[in-house]
């Protein structure tokens, strides 16, 4: 029988090199292990100090209570909450037509290799990649002042901030409209349904469930920018309630900013406060997406 | 089985089938018209009267337009046609928004540069704005600097932990912690930039840092950096895995059939094959850290210091244009219209990066399919 | 062995012949159907005598430039039922949708040629599609219903077209003209999508009839079912003809032997020039006669299976 000297050789040879490699191998993977560590260690301990910070401070009284510039005790969001719920209202009314409509559009009527439809999808692409604080000059120059000249009003917040959530409504609208197979428009059409009315009683319908995830996903991020709201001159500090969409108003991000900007460190309490109310918020809404999104979401 | 006649339509006469005629004449149409205008111009009439602020006027009026051209495409091209173009007017809003926020900074940049030289500006290096008299200064060069900084103290911990995390979530992780993971991920990129900025004030800097026997200022660049890294790594995560998922299965097959390690298949095989999806999510990343507003102004401070020194307060363009429209300036003079210019270069630079960005997602799209 | 061997063409004429009178191929069953289906198949008027519905003339389509179909000329008559045969990708789908104008709703097809119906030319410019599609009823490869209740996907046409009438009515009128009435009267409002395969065809049929179209046009409609279902389907569709007329597409020469009184015989014909294929008719008679006796080659070397 043959011994194979160099295979044995070579044998201990990929022995060896494996066992750097392993220890080579587990090094990397608790690297990695602690990337992703990172987001949750961070989470946690964001969620954490907030807790902290303001748990004890947040209560029924302090919801209902306008905001005090004396008395750290007696602060309370109100009228941020109030601003920030009116906001989310208005919002919607503004971004779901427009952009249900866009989506519409560019997924049932527009001829994809026209010039028109590309400028109009690079315009979206480009849209959704501007910083907040520029659609906060645009709010500034064209609904504040300028042409509408609304002032620091509801109806200018709810505008700008529909305008820099309206490209993900539009995404999340394609998206859910594409994902309607084509037969059900072309049995619709067979019957002589003109198209507008398969649009709407078969292929709108059918991508609802996802819209209104979107629509909600949209919301949810309106109702936490703060740049915007301070670029249009929007109120921190409101010791009363907007009444119609052309009164001022003060909104939660708007709020809190004002409580941890304070000098006086009393205040940041409360603002770890009004941050665990709009967290709360937002864990109702997005908690509200996920159910519609399990119940409704159509497996075509 | 019943046995219906053929038919409620009957058979069929050819010209039921034929289209709408349109009208013979303007003078038909204006008939067909009229009825509606006056009823809406007595409708908007009475509004107007009763709500009463210009700002109601116009946007009333505007509807009232809109519906009135409506109506009249309709009864012209038929109700289709008219839908048709409703529809492409909602379009064109995203078109509109693009020339608004072009125009509004364009505007005031150019009023801005006629009285602060164009040189002054791009290439001075004291950025004192709202100084008064002879410390006033517009170089922005200390503050394009500051923002560039602060993003890179960011993406210090997003690159690596980003990547690291997409590497994990793609390559290690089982489809059951894929589920856990994912989600917190998406949390975290959900989480509102003002709270950030909180934590970053009340906790990073006070805590972490001076906890760390670092001697920073209560405002300072390092822990404004560090939450703004925070806040970007779960964007470059989520990319960056996106395009690690799309690199075909029989690539990592192929090498372990061969004897690699995990480690070598992803970081060998995958990650290459993947790059330009993941370059993607770097310049995607570096984009949104530029831009971001909030974490600054809350915890950078502002100043703006042309120091390497993390210790210092700094603040970077979105936080200068927040901080600046809320200060007690005049409607116009050289202090509005910097908020204006820094608005133009911060706008220029996304919109680049964004263009690199695309192009780079493009390339890694082509080369699976 | 010998005897085997005289059987063979023996059997091969009594299955040829019990297809043309639509009776199972194996001889021994009752003689009593073959009667019937003979019926079923309709005492047809005299040549002379027949209506024709559409007239096609010199139709051809083209995708994007590239012809898929041309040169297709013949009448199509009322209350038959008549068959596209062929192999695949020789038009007859492409074909079967000009006659509804389905191929409107591809930016790339182009159709020349006349379609008449009852005359009238479908694609002159004065013709609106969507009127077309009210008299001209559709039923596609894959059954498929709308995701709503059973009601409320035969009541769509119904409503959208604007019919007067008791709703309830013309539901359940199209379900028993469907054949489906009996098996969903109890769960008219339960969805669509919780029926079987062959079901939720025969909705389809039942929502195109819920109309009260003047023709039926079919696109492979059996191809995705079971035998079952098929069966139940062609059964349909010969009791249908006493009140529609129906053009039917299938790749299931013995279907179209079973139903059929007319049959087009597509094939797909390579260009010598042009390096393309095209599909064209080429030959159009009663079904007995292009399955026992084609006057065209090709057509008996695709009847007798010697090409697929």
């Amino acid at each position: 029988m043959n011994t194979v000297p160099e295979a044995s050789l070579s044998r201990k040879a990929v022995e060896r090199a494996s066992s750097g490699q392993r220890t080579k191998d587990l090094m990397f993977k608790l690297m990695l292990l602690l990337s992703v560590s990172v987001g949750f260690v961070v989470l946690a301990a964001l969620m954490l100090d907030v807790l902290v910070d303001g748990g004890s401070r947040v209560s029924l009284d302090f919801v209902t209570s306008f905001p005090s510039r004396i008395s750290p005790e007696n602060t309370g969001v109100k009228s941020a909450l109030i601003g920030t719920i009116y906001l989310m209202i208005l919002c919607a009314v503004f971004i779901v037509p427009v952009g249900v409509a866009t989506a519409v559009y560019l997924e049932e009527y527009a001829n994809r290799e026209s010039r028109l439809s590309r400028i109009i999808e690079v315009n979206i692409q480009n849209l959704a990649a501007v910083p907040s604080v520029v659609y906060g000059i645009l709010g500034l120059a064209f609904i504040v002042r300028g042409p509408l000249g609304l002032g620091p009003v509801l109806l200018a917040g709810a505008l700008t901030l529909g305008l820099l959530v309206l490209p993900v409504v539009i995404i999340v609208a394609r998206e859910a409209i594409r994902a309607v197979p084509s037969s059900i428009r072309e049995g619709s059409m067979a019957l002589g349904a003109t198209q507008w009315q398969t649009i709407w009683k078969q292929v709108l319908p059918g991508a609802l469930p996802g819209i209104a995830t979107g629509v909600i996903l949209a919301l949810s991020r309106a109702i936490g920018e703060t740049a915007p709201l301070l670029v249009i001159g929007a109120a921190t500090f409101a010791r009363f309630n907007p009444e119609g969409i052309t009164d001022r108003f003060t909104a939660m991000p708007l709020a809190i900013f004002e409580f941890i900007s304070d000098a006086d460190t009393e205040f940041r309490s409360a603002g770890a406060a009004a941050i665990i109310v709009l967290l709360a918020l937002l864990v109702v809404m997005n908690a509200g997406a996920i159910f519609l999104r399990n119940r409704y979401e159509r497996k075509w | 089985m019943e046995a219906t006649s053929a038919g409620a339509m009957g058979s069929p006469r050819p010209d039921v089938y034929r289209k709408q005629r349109t009208p013979r004449s303007v003078g038909e149409a204006f008939v067909k018209i009229a009825p509606f205008l006056i009823a809406f111009l007595i409708l908007d009439g009475v509004l107007i009267a009763l709500v009463g602020t210009p700002a109601i006027r116009i946007l009333l009026l505007a509807a009232a337009v809109l519906t009135i051209v409506f109506v009249g495409i309709s009864l012209l091209f038929g109700r289709e046609t008219a839908i048709r173009v409703t529809l492409l007017a909602a379009a064109l809003i995203s078109v509109l928004t693009t020339t608004g926020i072009v125009f509004s900074l364009l505007q005031e940049t150019v009023v801005f540069f006629g009285e602060v030289g164009v040189g002054e500006y791009l290439f001075g290096t004291k950025w004192t704005p709202l100084a008064g008299g002879e410390s006033q200064s517009f170089g922005v060069i200390p503050l394009v600097f500051d923002t560039l900084y602060l993003t890179g103290i960011g993406l210090l911990v997003a690159i690596p932990f980003g990547v690291g995390s997409a590497i994990y979530l793609s390559e290690y992780a089982s489809p059951r912690v894929r589920r856990i993971l994912k989600p917190i991920l998406e949390v975290l990129s959900g989480v509102p930039t003002i709270v950030f900025g909180y934590f970053a004030l009340t906790f990073v800097t006070p805590v972490i840092l001076k906890g760390l026997g670092l001697e920073v200022g209560s405002f300072n660049a390092l822990s404004a950096g560090l939450v703004l890294g925070v806040l970007v790594l779960p964007t470059i995560a989520t990319v960056a895995d996106d395009a690690l998922t799309a690199v075909p299965g029989s690539l990592r097959e192929g090498a372990f059939g061969l004897g690699a390690s995990r480690m070598q298949v992803s970081v060998r095989v995958v990650l290459p094959a993947a790059l330009s999806g993941v370059v993607a999510a770097l310049v995607l990343g570096a984009s949104r850290a530029i831009g971001e507003t909030v974490i600054i102004l809350v915890a950078g401070g502002q100043t703006t210091n042309l120091t390497l020194d993390p210790a210092q307060a700094m603040q970077n363009m979105a936080a200068f244009i927040a901080a600046a429209s809320r200060a007690d300036i005049p409607s116009s003079g050289p202090e509005y219209g910097a908020i204006f210019a820094v608005g133009t270069t911060l706008f220029v630079m996304t919109l680049v990066l964004n263009a690199i960005s695309i192009r780079f997602v493009r390339k890694y799209r082509q080369v699976y399919e | 062995m010998a005897d085997r061997v005289t059987q063979e063409p023996d059997r091969r004429e009594r299955e040829a012949r019990a297809a043309t009178s639509g009776a199972p191929s194996t001889s021994s069953e009752g003689q009593a159907a073959p009667a019937l289906q003979t019926e079923a198949k309709g005492q047809r008027p005299a040549a002379g005598t027949r209506e024709a519905i559409y007239d096609l003339d010199d139709v051809g389509v083209a995708y994007g430039g590239v012809p898929a179909v041309r040169e297709v000329t013949f009448p199509i008559y009322q209350h038959e039922i008549t068959a596209l045969i062929g192999p695949s990708g020789c038009g007859k789908s492409t074909l079967i949708r000009c006659l509804n104008r389905m191929n409107d709703l591809i930016p790339a097809a182009a159709v020349t040629g006349k379609v008449a119906y009852h005359g009238q030319n479908l694609y002159d410019d004065e013709i609106d599609p969507v009127q077309v599609r009210k008299h001209i009823g559709m039923v596609f490869q894959k059954p498929n219903p709308f995701p709503k209740s059973i009601y409320d996907n035969i009541a769509f046409g119904p409503r959208v077209l604007g019919m007067d009438g008791d709703m309830d009515e013309i539901v359940e009128s199209a379900l028993r003209r469907g054949a489906l009435w009996d098996e969903v009267k109890d769960r008219l409002k339960t969805n669509a999508f919780g029926m079987s395969g062959g079901q939720q065809q025969r909705l389809c049929i039942a929502r195109a009839l819920a109309t009260s179209p003047d023709v039926i046009l079919m696109d492979e409609p059996c191809s995705a079912l079971d035998p079952i279902s098929t069966g139940r389907i062609e059964d349909l569709m010969l009791e249908l003809k006493q009140n529609y007329s129906i053009v039917i597409v299938t790749h299931n020469m013995q279907q179209a032997a079973r139903v059929s009184n007319m049959t087009a015989f597509f094939t797909v014909e390579l260009d010598a020039d042009e390096k393309q294929r095209t599909g064209r008719v080429v030959e159009y008679d009663d079904t007995e006669k292009v399955f026992t006796n084609p006057s065209d080659e090709r057509t008996e070397a695709y009847v007798t299976g010697k090409v697929g």
